[in-house]
C-alpha cells in the first residue's frame, strides 16, 4: 500500500495481541461453560502421589537457580548492546567511506567480547556453572558365586537351527505320548475357603 | 481506505492465527504417527480415516473435562499462566513473513502481519515472555513438583537463550538487518555469485547453535526436563486439567511451529525456493509457490523435532546446564569472532 499509513508497524502488533487476547478469552469462558464443576475436598487437595500433601510448596529452593539467573542478567545486557553493532559493522557505505571502518569495529567488539569472555571465565572458576552432579554408589554384596559364571554365561551363543515345516522325529515323538491324558490331574493341596469376617 | 487496511490486516491475523492453531492441532496427530512409525506401531487409527479426527476429539475431551483448581493455590495466577503461556505463544508469529505480497487488483495484500525493524528483537521478547507463563503456572499451582517443573523450565531457557542469541548475532553480522523481511529477501534464490544465498551455507555452525537452542526453548525432547515424567509426575502442569492444559500443551505445539517457521526463514530462505527466478512466473504464483515453499520447510523442522524426540534420550540436570554454558555459549562466540574476521577479510581484500 502506497499511501502514508495511520497505523504504524506496532500498532499491527498490537491488533494481532488484540486478536490473541479474544481468541484465548473466548476459549477460556467456552471451557468454564462446558466443563463440569463438582469440587469436593478431596479433588481440591494439592497431588502429592496420593498422600495427604505435607507443608507448603512456597519454599525457599536452591540458590543455584538464582545465580544463573543473575550471570544471565549481565550476559542479555551485553547481548542487547551487540545487536545494534551487527547493523552497522558490514554496512557497505561505512566501509566503502574509510577502509579501516572494518577493523575498527572489530577490535571494538573483540575487547566487548573479551570482557563478555572473562565474565564467564570467572563465573566458571568459581563453580556457579559447576551443577551438582549425581555419585551413584555401586552396591557391594558378598556372593559364592564366582565372576567367571558369569563370563561363561556371558559367552554362551545361541545358535538358530533352520526353519523346516516337517516335524522332527523327537518332536513327534514326545508329543504324541499319550499318557498325559490318562493321568488325572493332581487336586490342589490347599482349598482355599472364604469365611465372613467375625463382626465384631 | 484506513478502515479497509485494518480490516485486512484483522482477516489477516485471523488466518495466521487459524492456520497456526490448525498446525498445532494436527502435530499432536502427526507426533503420535511419527512415534508410532518409528517405534513400527499403528498409531491412532480409530477417530476417522488413519486417526485424522483424533486432535477434534482430544479437543472435545479437554473441554468436557471437569475444571479443578486446588484449594491451595493462588487462583488469579493459576488462571493467568496457561493464558499467558498460550498469548505469547501465538503472537510469536507477527513477524514472520509468509511469502511475498500478493497483488489483487490493484491492491497489495503483504502476507506479513508487521515488518518492524526490530523483528528478531521482537521474536526474542516474546520467546521471554512465554517463560513467565510456565513460572507463574507451576508456582501458583502449589505442589512441589511443579514448582521444581517451573524452576528448571525458568532456568533452562534463560541459560539457553544466551547461546541462541549470540548465535544469531553472527547471522546478523552478515545480513546487517534486524528485519526478518529483509534477512529473507536477501536469501533470494538458492545460488548467487558462486555459493549458496541461504544463510545456513554461510553459517552452519550458528545454525547448529540455533536449532539446539530451539530445542531447549520449546522445552522438547531431550530438554524436557521441566515436564519430565519419570521425576516430577508432570513438571509445571501437574495441577492442571481441561482447557488449562490444552492451553500449556497447544502452547508448547505452536511455540514448535513459531520457531520451526523462524528457523526456515533465518536461515533456510524462508519462502525462497531453488530455481524461483527461471521459472517465468508471475508475482502472483511465485508468491504461492512461497507460501507452500515455506510451510514444506517449516513442516519439515517440525517433522525433526518429532524425529529427534523419538530417537534421542533426556538429559541429566547437569549435563544440559554444561551443554549450555560451558559449549554452547564458549562455540557461539567463536562463532561471532570468525564470522567477524571472515566478514572484514572478505570486505577489504576479496572486492
Amino acid at each position: 500500500m502506497n499511501e502514508v499509513s495511520q497505523i504504524t508497524e506496532f500498532g499491527k502488533v498490537f491488533i494481532m495481541m488484540l486478536m490473541g487476547i479474544l481468541i484465548v478469552t473466548l476459549t477460556f469462558f467456552a471451557s468454564r461453560f462446558i466443563a463440569p464443576r463438582k469440587p469436593n475436598p478431596e479433588k481440591l487437595t494439592s497431588y502429592e502421589c496420593g498422600e495427604n500433601p505435607s507443608g507448603n510448596s512456597w519454599v525457599q529452593f536452591n540458590l543455584r537457580f538464582y545465580v544463573i539467573a543473575l550471570i544471565f542478567l549481565l550476559f542479555d545486557v551485553e547481548m542487547a548492546f551487540i545487536i545494534p553493532w551487527t547493523t552497522i559493522f558490514g554496512n557497505a557505505d561505512l566501509v566503502a567511506a574509510d577502509s579501516r571502518w572494518g577493523w575498527f569495529t572489530l577490535t571494538e567488539m573483540f575487547i566487548f567480547i573479551g570482557i563478555l569472555i572473562l565474565g564467564l571465565v570467572y563465573a566458571w572458576k568459581k563453580g556457579d556453572l559447576e551443577w551438582v552432579k549425581p555419585q551413584p554408589k555401586i552396591p557391594a554384596t558378598d556372593q559364592a558365586i564366582p565372576l567367571s559364571v558369569y563370563d561363561t554365561i556371558n559367552n554362551e551363543r545361541y545358535t538358530v537351527k533352520p526353519f523346516t515345516t516337517e516335524r522332527t522325529v523327537e518332536a513327534v515323538a514326545t508329543s504324541d505320548v499319550p499318557d498325559t491324558a490318562a493321568k488325572p490331574a493332581p487336586r490342589p493341596a490347599f482349598k482355599p475357603t472364604f469365611r465372613k469376617p467375625a463382626s465384631s | 481506505m484506513e478502515l479497509a487496511l485494518v480490516i485486512q490486516k484483522f482477516i489477516l491475523v485471523i488466518v495466521i492465527f487459524a492456520v497456526s492453531l490448525l498446525v498445532a492441532m494436527y502435530s499432536t496427530w502427526a507426533e503420535r504417527k511419527v512415534a508410532a512409525f518409528l517405534q513400527d506401531r499403528v498409531g491412532p487409527n480409530r477417530a476417522g480415516p488413519g486417526g485424522i479426527l483424533q486432535p477434534l476429539a482430544d479437543g472435545i475431551k479437554m473441554f468436557t473435562k471437569e475444571e479443578i483448581i486446588p484449594l491451595d493455590s493462588n487462583k488469579f495466577l493459576f488462571i493467568a499462566g496457561p493464558s499467558l503461556a498460550i498469548l505469547t505463544a501465538c503472537i510469536g508469529s507477527a513477524v514472520i513473513p509468509w511469502s511475498t505480497p500478493l497483488t489483487i487488483g490493484s491492491k497489495t495484500i503483504p502476507l506479513q502481519v508487521t515488518d518492524i525493524n526490530v523483528g528478531i528483537l521482537y521474536i526474542f521478547g516474546v520467546v521471554s515472555l512465554g517463560v513467565y507463563g510456565i513460572l507463574i503456572g507451576g508456582w501458583a499451582s502449589n505442589n512441589k513438583y511443579s514448582l521444581m517443573g517451573a524452576i528448571r523450565a525458568a532456568s533452562q531457557n534463560i541459560s539457553y537463550e544466551i547461546a541462541m542469541g549470540l548465535s544469531i548475532i553472527a547471522l546478523l553480522m552478515s545480513t546487517g538487518s534486524l528485519s526478518l523481511k529483509v534477512i529473507v529477501e536477501q536469501q533470494s534464490g538458492f545460488w548467487a555469485h558462486g555459493w549458496f544465498t541461504w544463510n545456513a551455507f554461510q553459517q552452519p555452525l550458528g545454525f547448529l547453535i540455533f536449532l539446539v537452542c530451539a530445542f531447549a526453548e520449546t522445552n522438547r525432547t531431550p530438554f524436557d526436563l521441566p515436564e519430565c515424567e519419570t521425576e516430577l509426575i508432570g513438571g509445571y502442569h501437574t495441577e492442571y486439567s481441561s482447557m488449562k492444559l490444552g492451553f500449556y500443551l497447544f502452547a508448547e505445539y505452536i511455540n514448535m511451529f513459531v520457531s520451526s517457521a523462524v528457523m526456515a526463514s533465518l536461515y533456510f530462505g524462508g519462502y525462497n525456493f531453488p530455481f524461483m527466478h527461471h521459472l517465468g512466473l508471475d508475482a502472483n504464483w511465485l508468491s504461492i509457490l512461497g507460501i507452500v515453499a515455506m510451510l514444506l520447510k517449516t513442516f519439515f523442522f517440525i517433522f525433526l523435532f518429532m524425529w529427534v524426540r523419538w530417537t534421542v534420550p533426556r538429559f541429566r540436570y547437569d549435563q544440559l546446564m554444561d551443554l549450555g554454558w560451558k559449549v554452547l555459549i564458549p562455540l557461539s562466540i567463536v562463532n561471532i569472532v570468525l564470522t567477524g574476521i571472515w566478514i572484514t577479510v572478505k570486505d577489504i581484500y576479496f572486492k
